[in-house]
């Protein structure tokens, strides 16, 4: 066990004030993610999960606590990660085509000759399979093009860490589970850490390596489940497996106990937490 | 026939029929023909003062006034528009003096400038920056805050901010709404080149058509009006070609938002 984790969370508080009321959305939320790992992070709607994930991306301000990648604090968004936006579509520059938008990061944040961005630029479009697609512009494509463009540009600065926001939350199914290989190859042809937050708890296990359940806001850790499923993952058989229901089981229940939902064996659980709160 | 009334050529020949009638009211007389020339006569002035040269020589530096006059406003208008949309300071500062000046028709200040410039090309230059300056400063500044935030983090995880953030991604996304008041300020220095040129020039087509009717020329008049009609259709039609192409994506983009 090394003493110092690759990224770590400590003890991160975020309380937004308007109109003279304080609303603590993070009541101090502690995580360690190894390097290379695939976490994901679920909980209530409105826990806080988004903001957790925009602290460690340098985009805003914790109110406590702090966030060090390898060490170092994040104060800004730290050139060994990159975001990805779960509104791909305002995301992307709709006056640049998808080459351009995906060279956009990299020539903002290295030193490269215009051959060396160009060749980069192209080699991330084929990673993302967006061949052929390069003079489009994004308001041109679909919707799941359009994000693959977003991975496409954030990937193609060589990030070590992505770090998505719901970001297949607005495509239809069957381009989802595409997406969702596409990450998963990704990951693990690219040695990436991943950190994504999402609402779909099956999502999470199927592709992570560990499951993080927020409580409702103030937010903190409630579960930490390592995911020990074989890979490569597949969608039909892995989503088959005893442990993945027993996962499936675990996160849910503790989900919908926390959003105040009764369902089967939660059901009676959920009038005594209903009178503790 | 349905074709051809929902066409263009409907309008064009609705501008043919106003023509004939105006060479018919005043080939019979129907208004006092003295002040009211034949259309093709003014046609036939048109172009005698055009292969004379005459016509050109007043042109030129009308058109030179007004794209300087123009550009420099143009020029200004995007500059504080930017930093008015960017910074809050900027935009306290400036917003009520822009509101307090922005209602004054530009003719007003005619005299002014001709006190502080005189009445040479200065002063003229002057009046149309100032007055294509306003147009594309409020539109500028609706541009830069309308700008999606998402657009702005994004760049921010890139690490663009400042100058940078400012040139790559704000003048893009504001540049729609730029064009817009570029548009309407087209407009404006065409119309202050003609007033100052009518208060004080010895040149120019503002010039020309007042002295035309000082001296009764009054097909020249009527000649140097059409010439003003057919610079300021041309002027429009080449912005707006211009506009297309700069903003292609534009075009596209809103298109694919509709559906």
């Amino acid at each position: 066990m090394s003493a110092t984790p690759y990224l770590s969370i400590r003890s991160v508080r975020k309380a937004y004030s308007s109109h003279g009321r304080t609303t603590v959305a993070l009541g101090g939320v502690d995580l360690d993610v190894e390097r290379g790992s695939f976490v994901s992070i679920v909980g209530p709607s409105g826990c806080g999960k988004s903001t957790l994930l925009q602290i460690v991306a340098g985009l805003m301000p914790a109110t406590g606590g702090e966030v060090r990648i390898e060490d170092r604090v994040v104060r800004e968004p730290p050139p060994a990660a990159i975001y990805v936006f779960q509104q791909y579509t305002r995301s992307l520059y709709p006056w640049k085509t998808v080459e351009r938008n995906v060279a956009y990061g990299l020539e903002n944040r290295e030193a490269l000759t215009r051959e060396g961005v160009r060749a980069r630029t192209h080699e991330y479009i084929g990673l993302v399979k967006l061949d052929g697609f390069e003079r489009h512009y994004p308001w041109q494509l679909s919707g799941g093009m359009q994000q693959r463009v977003a991975i496409a540009r954030a990937l193609a600065c060589r990030p070590d860490v992505l770090l998505m926001d719901e970001p297949f939350s607005s495509v239809d199914a069957l381009t989802r589970v595409g997406l969702q290989e596409l990450v998963l190859r990704l990951w693990r042809e690219l040695g990436l850490t991943v950190i994504l937050v999402t609402h779909d708890t099956e999502e999470a296990i199927y592709l992570s390596t560990r499951v993080v359940v927020l409580s409702a806001s103030p937010a903190v850790v409630s579960i930490d489940l390592p995911i020990d499923l074989p890979h490569p993952r597949d969608q039909i058989t892995t989503r088959e497996q005893p442990r993945y229901l027993e996962y499936r089981h675990r996160v849910l229940g503790k989900l919908f106990t926390a959003e105040g939902l009764a369902t089967g064996d939660a059901a009676a659980s959920a009038p005594a937490a209903q009178g503790a709160a | 026939m349905k074709r051809l009334l929902a066409s263009r050529w409907l309008g064009v020949a609705f501008i043919v029929a106003l023509l004939i009638l105006w060479e018919l009211s005043s080939a019979f007389g129907w208004v006092s023909s003295l002040s009211w020339p034949r259309i093709s006569a003014v046609f036939r002035a048109l172009w005698e003062i055009s292969v004379s040269g005459e016509l050109f020589g007043e042109l030129w530096p009308s058109l030179w006034r007004m794209f300087a006059g123009y550009f420099i406003g143009v020029a200004f208008g995007v500059l504080i528009g930017l930093l008015m949309g960017s910074f809050r300071t900027i935009y306290s500062l400036l917003e009520p003096v822009t509101e307090v000046l922005r209602p004054i028709p530009s003719p007003a200040y005619v005299p002014i400038a001709i006190l502080f410039l005189g009445i040479d090309d200065e002063m003229k230059i002057f009046m149309i920056a100032f007055a294509s300056f306003f147009p594309v400063l409020l539109n500028s500044y609706s541009g830069v805050r309308s700008v999606d935030p998402v657009l702005l983090q994004t760049a921010a995880t890139f690490g663009v901010r400042g100058t940078r953030l400012l040139w790559q991604i704000v003048l893009p996304s504001a540049s729609p709404y730029i064009f817009t008041g570029m548009r309407i300020s087209l407009a404006v220095a065409l119309i202050v080149m003609v007033i100052s040129e009518m208060v004080a020039a010895s040149n120019g087509i503002g010039y020309f058509i007042l002295a035309a009717q000082r001296g009764f020329k009054i097909r020249e008049m009527f000649a140097g009006v059409v010439t003003l009609a057919i610079v300021g259709y041309a002027l429009n039609r080449i912005f707006l070609a211009i506009e297309n192409f700069v903003l292609a994506w534009y075009q596209g983009y809103t298109q694919q938002q509709r559906n």
